[in-house]
């Protein structure tokens, strides 16, 4: 028998591929780096399209400024007596403006279809309606856009638009005619409603089912009827989801393109009336960025997408600080 | 069995389409063949030309079987990008590189003519007349100032024609497009409230009116919208049936867009060198006026495979004579003579090298 070289009985000591297996051996430390990539993927992300929006704009940014937030004139051609000249207001008040028509209609309306799906409906009914809730949020856009623009639109601008901006839009500018062909900020902002109700009716429904019965057991033993259960106990205990749905319902209105831009009309110049055509950011930039004029044009429209990218963030916080300050404090009150 | 009668039936597609296409084929055959080499060809923009140059490319695949070439049509805008940054082989624009962008990012762009487009405006109005517009009403329509149907104007161009009171809604193209760009062109060149307020591009700041996208989209908004006016490109007018008016010329004839009428703006102008130019309003007294030329965008000097340069100059060379015949089928105009003339010396400027790739006879 060959003399064994000297080896230590309890080596302290591990190689690194036996320390690695003991490590992996339970999978754990693996899994928990590759989620974290996979959410740091997502810092990178938004990081990335930051930093594109942000260096596609420089130009612009170092003519315009902040003041491009607040000028009122688009015109992307330079003539012998006027400059080319970009401004987002018309942009930044269309979005803003369709989306809080668009979140003020479907709101409430989707917070009642949720409270309906969770606390009133027969089961039988439940899950064929919730079923056409969840298919109505899978539709495509366009899809409603086409639908505004063949079947919603006229009806509005015959039965709505006209009558209302020829009686009460003769004394308030806000509802002033002409209506046109009915496409413009009201239009859009309708449609817009519908296309978020479903996502506002079917989050709610999901953060309502997941109130504790004992929420609704304790009003009910005092003897509260049905409306004063979901009032006052149900609805506070669920507001922070609520807010939470209402604000993706938001996000997904201010994002929305193709269905805008089939139906607001397009025009940049500001008209005081919601019957009068607008734009919104998201429009803007689909329709004029693939055939800019020139590099100007281009680098102010990737401007603009900066602006939408610091609403939507700004919006988000918001949601947020909402979100937190309502979740303090007691719960429902009697 | 089966296999051959599919072969026979395909050989005779070609053929037919070749037929169709190049009436002229027999009698060019002695003077000049397309080279048959075996390169591949990239390209991209306009999407005007589109449907004209898809049927090119298939009908070229035929002649010569070795070439093979992709267009995109993704926009002139995007088409000029692509060729200024060495992604594509060429491009395809209506409107021409301006001349500075040129001298700074593309001093080696060579501007081919391929086919004429035209613009033409439609109208729904009560009672459905047959109106006619001259360039002043056109203009007062689109800045705003001429807002109801029987204004003294539209009355003035129209005689004997009885116009509704009805306001005018105006309708234009929401997207960036070239046929905006021919649009605005010609009038600014025949208003000049319009030149100095608004200008002309590929999208501009629209005094009044909605957008709507694309020709489509016009087209339907007008259709639906009593008392609204729009413009679209004359092929897509003609495909869809929709009746448009003629638009008084620059030599006060009313002229109706056609594909006669359209080849016919481009004939009798003084060309400078480089072909970029527009020809909104021309001279001509049966020329119809709101027309422009679409592009294919070569490079003088910077390719570095002759057999690429020779193969696309081959092809361009084929489009712009055979080819032709088969744009005006689809409903291009045809470029007129000279023209053609001019166009094809462009090709002949096509150098790899130091030495000339392509010398096919002017004609």
């Amino acid at each position: 028998m060959a003399q064994t070289p000297a080896v230590e009985p309890f080596s302290t000591r591990e190689s690194w591929l036996g320390r690695l297996n003991r490590r992996t051996a339970h999978g754990d430390r693996p899994f928990w780096v590759l989620v974290l990539l996979f959410a740091l993927a997502i810092i990178g992300l938004v990081g990335a399209v930051g930093l594109v929006v942000y260096v596609g704009s420089a130009e612009a940014r170092g003519l315009y400024g902040l003041s491009f937030l607040t000028g009122t004139v688009w015109n992307p051609v330079a003539t012998e007596v006027r400059e080319a000249s970009y401004g987002a207001w018309p942009a930044i008040r269309g979005t803003l403006l369709s989306s809080l028509i668009a979140v003020l209609l479907a709101g409430p309306l989707g917070i009642l279809i949720g409270v309906f799906l969770s606390e009133l409906c027969p089961l039988r009914l439940r899950t064929p309606l919730s079923f056409m809730v969840e298919l109505l949020a899978a539709i495509p856009s366009v899809i409603y856009g086409l639908w505004g623009v063949a079947v919603f639109v006229p009806f509005f601008r015959d039965y709505i638009a006209d009558p209302i901006a020829n009686s009460l839009g003769t004394n308030l500018p806000w509802l002033a005619g002409p209506v046109a062909t009915g496409r413009g900020l009201m239009a859009a902002g309708m449609v817009l409603a519908l296309m978020i109700l479903p996502t506002i009716a079917a989050i709610s429904r999901d953060v309502l089912a997941v109130v504790p019965s004992s929420q609704r057991e304790v009003l009910m033993a005092l003897g509260a009827n049905r409306w004063e259960v979901i009032w006052q106990s149900v609805l506070p205990y669920a507001r922070a989801g609520i807010i939470g749905a209402v604000m993706l319902g938001l996000g997904r209105a201010l994002g929305e393109t193709m269905a805008a831009t089939m139906l607001i009309g397009n025009s940049t110049r500001i008209e005081q009336s919601l019957f009068a055509p607008a734009t919104t950011a998201a429009s803007l930039i689909a329709n004029q960025l693939p055939n800019a004029n020139d590099a100007l044009h281009e680098s102010a429209l990737v401007y603009v997408a900066l602006v939408l990218f610091g609403i939507t963030l700004l919006l988000n916080l918001i949601a947020r600080l909402l979100v937190w300050q309502v979740s303090r404090g007691p719960i429902g009150r009697v | 069995m089966r296999k051959t009668l599919g072969m026979l039936s395909l050989l005779l597609l070609a053929a037919a389409l070749v037929g169709t296409l190049a009436p002229a084929r027999s009698a060019v055959a002695q003077e000049w063949e397309p080279r048959q080499l075996t390169a591949s060809l990239k390209g991209s923009g306009a999407t005007f030309p589109n449907p004209l140059y898809q049927t090119w490319i298939q009908v070229y695949k035929n002649v010569v079987p070795g070439v093979s070439i992709t267009y995109q049509g993704v926009g002139s805008g995007q088409g000029i990008r692509d060729f200024i940054g060495y992604l594509t082989d060429f491009g395809g624009t209506d409107a021409a590189i301006s001349a500075s962008r040129v001298e700074t990012e593309a001093p080696d762009a060579l501007h081919v003519p391929t086919v004429l487009g035209a613009v033409v405006p439609i109208y729904n109005v009560r009672g459905n007349p047959e109106l006619r517009f001259s360039p002043e009403t056109l203009a007062g329509i689109y800045l705003g100032s001429i807002r109801t149907w029987n204004h003294a104007a539209i009355a003035a161009d129209n005689p004997g024609v009885r116009l509704p009171n009805q306001s005018i809604v105006v309708v234009h193209r929401s997207d960036g497009s070239g046929t905006t760009s021919i649009f605005t062109d010609y009038l600014s060149k025949v208003n000049a409230e319009w030149r100095e307020n608004v200008g002309s591009g590929t999208s501009v700041d629209w005094p009044v009116g909605i957008g709507a996208p694309g020709n489509p989209g016009v087209a339907s908004t007008v259709l639906q919208t009593a008392g609204s006016i729009g413009y679209v490109e004359l092929i897509f007018a003609l495909a869809n049936g929709l009746s448009y008016g003629p638009v008084q010329n620059a030599s006060g004839n009313y002229i109706e867009a056609s594909i006669a009428s359209v080849t016919a703006a481009a004939a009798g102008i003084e060309y400078p060198a480089s072909l970029a130019v527009s020809i909104t309003n021309p001279p001509g007294p049966r020329a119809y006026p709101i027309a422009g030329f679409t592009y294919l965008l070569v490079r003088q000097n910077t390719y570095t495979d002759a057999n690429k340069a020779s193969a696309l100059t081959d092809f361009i060379y084929w489009g712009l004579t055979e080819g032709q015949g088969g744009a005006a089928r689809l409903g291009y105009a045809p470029l007129p003579d000279d023209l053609r003339a001019l166009a094809i010396g462009q090709l002949r400027k096509v150098e790899v090298n130091g030495e000339k790739v392509f010398d096919g006879p002017v004609k």
